[in-house]
């Protein structure tokens, strides 16, 4: 298998993921599955917490008290994140999809544009709760 | 005999007119359509989350009884699960190989995403339809 034959040049292999240098549209990439996974599990936990509200007042404080404990609320800010990352990352990708934005540089200033807008929105998402005194 | 016909045939030849499953588009439609769907709704379910955060039991209920609010949770939950179905399918076929393991796992992203779409529809309702009995 390894030998190559005679007169023939032995092939490059594909680099893997340990091999390539990270850059800047390969993180947005990862994350933007990533987020995908977040959300999935997001909309699972949006289903407990309806299934809860409809099992009455006990099951409804249970899962109140889960999500208001400070890792519940570390969840629902990472959710909060990966909600706005994956919508900006999608006006990325649909920017890609019109033929339009592949230079390294724009492609680039995308993915920074995309978690920039994310954690401002979050954030403005989080700071209006905490001014309502919902935290 | 089959066998050694085609070894005749380039690959090109026998790949030519098999083309794609020919679903692709409506899948890349659907999956921006319901994206574009859940921004609003998105945005009314981050608004609504600390407003419930901060009222009791009595007060979710109320607030799931008011029609606006059960008809966009009930969007939300449904268009939600479509649109997860779709974008996990594509990583599923991105990175699980071999039938067995990549019917299993397409199976199992349908069945999560239409069973929790429909136990959240029924919570829904039944928090809107009978709140009169909590």
């Amino acid at each position: 298998m390894t030998e190559a034959s005679p007169g023939v040049r032995e092939r490059p292999l594909s680099p893997h993921l340990q091999i390539w240098r990270w850059h800047v549209t390969m993180f947005g990439s990862i994350l933007h599955r990533g987020t995908l996974m977040a959300m999935y599990g997001g909309a699972l936990i949006l289903v407990a917490w309806l299934v809860a509200l409809a099992s009455g007042p006990d099951a409804y404080a249970l899962a109140k008290g889960l999500l208001g404990s400070w890792i519940g609320k570390l969840v629902l800010v990472g959710l909060t994140f990966a909600i706005f990352f994956n919508l900006a990352s999608s006006v990325r990708h649909a920017i890609w999809d019109l033929g339009k934005g592949f230079s390294p540089k724009f492609s680039d200033m995308m993915v920074i544009a995309s978690v920039a807008f994310a954690v401002a929105a979050t954030a403005a998402v989080w700071l209006i709760a905490a001014s309502t005194g919902a935290l | 005999m089959a066998r050694a016909a085609n070894a005749f045939r380039t690959p090109l030849s026998r790949a030519r007119g098999l083309g794609a499953a020919k679903h692709g588009a409506g899948h890349f439609i659907a999956e921006r359509v319901s994206g574009l769907a859940l921004v609003p709704l998105f945005l009314w379910a981050a608004f609504s989350g600390p407003m419930l955060a901060q009222g009791d039991f009595a007060s979710a209920v109320t607030w799931l009884a008011h029609p606006v609010n059960a008809v966009l949770a009930g969007l939300l939950v449904v268009v939600g699960f479509f649109h997860l179905r779709l974008q996990m399918q594509v990583v599923i076929e991105d990175y699980i190989y071999g039938f067995l393991a990549k019917t299993s796992a397409l199976l199992a992203n349908l069945f999560v995403c239409v069973l929790g779409a429909s136990l959240g529809l029924f919570a829904i309702l039944k928090v809107a339809l009978l709140s009169g009995a909590f």
